[in-house]
């Protein structure tokens, strides 16, 4: 695992509370304003970030995230704005991750894509429609380049193929809450808690939850087990909302402010 | 280029790859069902039952086997060449689709789902699915992109009439790319109830194989017709490849025929110079989307790029697998087909043989102008007749300037 991530998870353990990830496309709403969204969500108290790839074809995202990712491609995002970003969340001392689907990383090459995450100081990369089976170069690269390879579960992965997956994930296991795309819901998925567990059974690696959390009390309950709880959309809702000048920011520092309470209060 | 080292690693055991193409390129979430699937799908073909009720269904409900039309009056304008047509525009429902969808909707009810989701680009296939639906007892919805709904509007009303649901999709491009995001975003959030009835040899595995599987029979019927016809084995093997469904449904049965040259047809659009074309494999570069590895349209940050093409069946930017794996072994050829002779070659189709073709389908005509000029007199050249042109009345009469009144 990446020193960061580790030292994050450990952190988090020995102050009985689960991490706060946060994710935003780069080059949202343009280049210049995703850092100081970055910086007000750390500074909110966000533990960790997932440096968003915009990608013309996002299947797994719900509307929140289609709409920044065409606005940020639009605005000239793609593979130096993502590198860029990266570098100056890493600079923020936080853990700083990409998220991408796997077309724009076998596009840049996966050797070349893993050495500059790690050049940038990169943590590691999550895949979300990156298969197991698809990924040995991907793993050999990222293991070369002391960076995590981060792979996304759901609950109607099976046990046998769980075991599989997790046996090959480092950093953290994405867990997603739900069947479903990413977007704020109503309430946190009943499965979320039943894949944690699964996950608990087969290894140590920390969990962390995604999809459908949006506030301070859905990440309250889901910190209460799990190990990070992730939230996008729910950042990006307010940018799309009140927009990236002084009222934008003041609010993504009040909702991390409110999620990092959250995930403090749940045990 | 950096991907092609990729593809020299790639993992000889794994299933439903056709060389370094194909795979799986999905959400976890998915891949229960793509399993359960595949593992229906290969049950099914070793099934004598579910073979005897499709073979039943393409008898009594498509009207199977589609009919072989030489075509002699339009061979004169491909150098004397002798044409035939593989008549699938007379199917049911008005194209090959039908082929797949009537498998595919046995399947679903093997897996006891009840609902099934399809994108669809011109309508023919989202008609099929619909029909099938309508057959079968089962809940329909269809995404099609907003733009599509538009030149295919007489098949959307088909669709409806027919009970199924047609959602219009607005993001992105408006066309068939965006509207399979929608129908996957759908099946990630529906799974368990629901069957994506996917409509061409694309998507991850087992989409790939099994759609060609259920659309082989236009070339297991054909290689018997063309035979007993004219005694030997054509000369080529012509298609229209968008996705490349009835194109590998033609092909796939000559693969082993080495005589047979097999030509795919792909939509050129304004032209392969311009940029604004539907040429996956003359135009593109290895790349995935859509769940599969194959030929794509892309820009150097792996973006999808828009396509062109004045057929909205042939307007996607990727291309089945098995394509790119034929073309890049030398098996099969693909040529690019501009909207201009794609037109040229439907008006002359309908005047010189009394036959409306789609304008997917012209495209494989136009070929035929070329390749019969080619090859030269007395030649034989077999092509999918794909679909039937109804639909694209509209459209024709627009570009042709035909007053409406």
């Amino acid at each position: 695992m990446s020193n960061l991530l580790r030292q994050m998870f450990d952190k988090a353990r020995i102050e009985n509370r689960a991490a706060l990830i946060g994710y935003l496309p780069a080059g949202f709403p343009n280049q210049g304003d995703s850092i100081k969204i970055i910086k007000n969500m750390v500074a909110g108290g966000v533990d960790a970030i997932e440096v968003g790839f915009p990608y013309s074809d996002p299947v797994m995202d719900g509307p929140v995230i289609q709409a920044a990712s065409e606005q940020a491609i639009k605005n000239g995002a793609g593979v130096k704005q993502v590198f860029e970003l990266l570098q100056a969340t890493a600079q923020l001392d936080v853990p700083a991750m990409v998220m991408s689907y796997w077309s724009p990383i076998e596009k840049y090459g996966c050797a070349n894509f893993a050495q500059m995450v790690s050049k940038m100081g990169g943590s590691g990369v999550i895949t979300p429609d990156l298969t197991l089976e698809e990924s040995s170069d991907w793993r050999q690269e990222s293991q070369k380049n002391s960076i995590d390879n981060i792979y996304v579960v759901a609950p109607s992965t099976t046990d046998e193929r769980l075991k599989k997956v997790c046996e090959n994930c480092s950093g953290f296991v994405y867990a997603a809450s739900l069947m479903g795309v990413t977007g704020a819901r109503d309430a946190v998925s009943g499965n979320a808690k039943s894949l944690v567990e699964r996950i608990r059974k087969i290894t140590t690696t920390p969990v962390a939850v995604g999809l459908g959390v949006s506030n301070k009390g859905q990440a309250k309950e889901v910190a209460q087990y799990a190990d990070g709880v992730i939230v996008g959309s729910a950042f990006i809702k307010i940018i799309q909302e009140h927009g990236s000048g002084r009222k934008g920011l003041k609010q993504i520092k009040q909702l991390a402010n409110a999620l990092s309470e959250g995930v403090r209060d749940a045990r | 280029m950096a991907s092609d080292k990729k593809l020299e690693n790639l993992d000889p055991t794994l299933v439903g790859h056709f060389g370094p193409y194909g795979g799986r390129f999905v959400p976890e979430a998915l891949i229960a069902a793509l399993d359960e699937l595949s593992a229906a799908h290969a049950s099914a073909q070793a099934d004598p039952k579910f073979q005897a009720e499709l073979a039943e269904l393409h008898k009594s409900y498509t009207g199977r086997p589609s009919i072989l039309t030489e075509a002699t009056r339009f061979s004169e304008y491909a150098g004397g060449a002798r044409i035939f047509l593989k008549r699938e525009d007379l199917n049911h429902t008005g194209s090959h689709k039908i082929n797949n969808v009537l498998g595919q909707a046995l399947l679903t009810k093997r897996m006891g789902k009840k609902r099934i989701i399809a994108e669809t680009g011109a309508g023919q296939h989202g008609v099929a699915s619909a029909t099938a639906a309508a057959l079968f007892g089962l809940e329909c919805v269809v995404y099609m992109g907003e733009a599509d709904t538009k030149r295919q509007a007489l098949n959307v009303a088909r669709m409806k009439l027919l009970g199924a649901t047609v959602v219009p999709v607005t993001q992105g491009s408006k066309t068939l790319k965006d509207a399979i995001n929608e129908a996957m975003r759908d099946w990630v959030t529906n799974v368990a109830t629901t069957h994506y009835l996917l409509g061409t040899v694309a998507g991850p595995h087992p989409f790939p194989t099994m759609v060609r599987d259920f659309q082989r029979i236009i070339g297991v019927e054909a290689k018997e017709q063309i035979i007993s016809l004219t005694g030997k084995l054509p000369d080529a093997v012509l298609a229209c490849v968008g996705g490349g469904s009835n194109a590998i449904g033609i092909f796939h049965p000559f693969i082993e025929d080495k005589s047979v040259r097999l030509i795919g047809l792909e939509a050129g659009g304004k032209g392969l110079e311009t940029g604004l074309h539907a040429s996956t494999i003359s135009g593109g570069k290895p790349g995935v989307l859509h769940g599969t590895r194959s030929y794509v349209l892309q820009d150097s940050d792996g973006q999808t790029i828009e396509s062109h093409s004045i057929s909205a069946g042939l307007d996607y930017p990727g291309v089945g697998p098995e394509h790119a794996y034929l073309n890049d072994i030398g098996r099969a050829e693909y040529r690019s087909i501009t909207d201009d002779q794609a037109m040229y070659a439907f008006s002359l189709l309908c005047k010189s043989e009394g036959i409306i073709p789609a304008i997917e389908t012209a495209h494989a005509l136009a070929g035929a102008l070329e390749i019969g000029n080619e090859l030269g007199r007395d030649s034989i050249i077999l092509i999918n007749l794909s679909g039937r042109g109804d639909k694209d009345v509209q459209t024709a009469a627009e570009y042709f300037g035909l007053p409406s009144k």
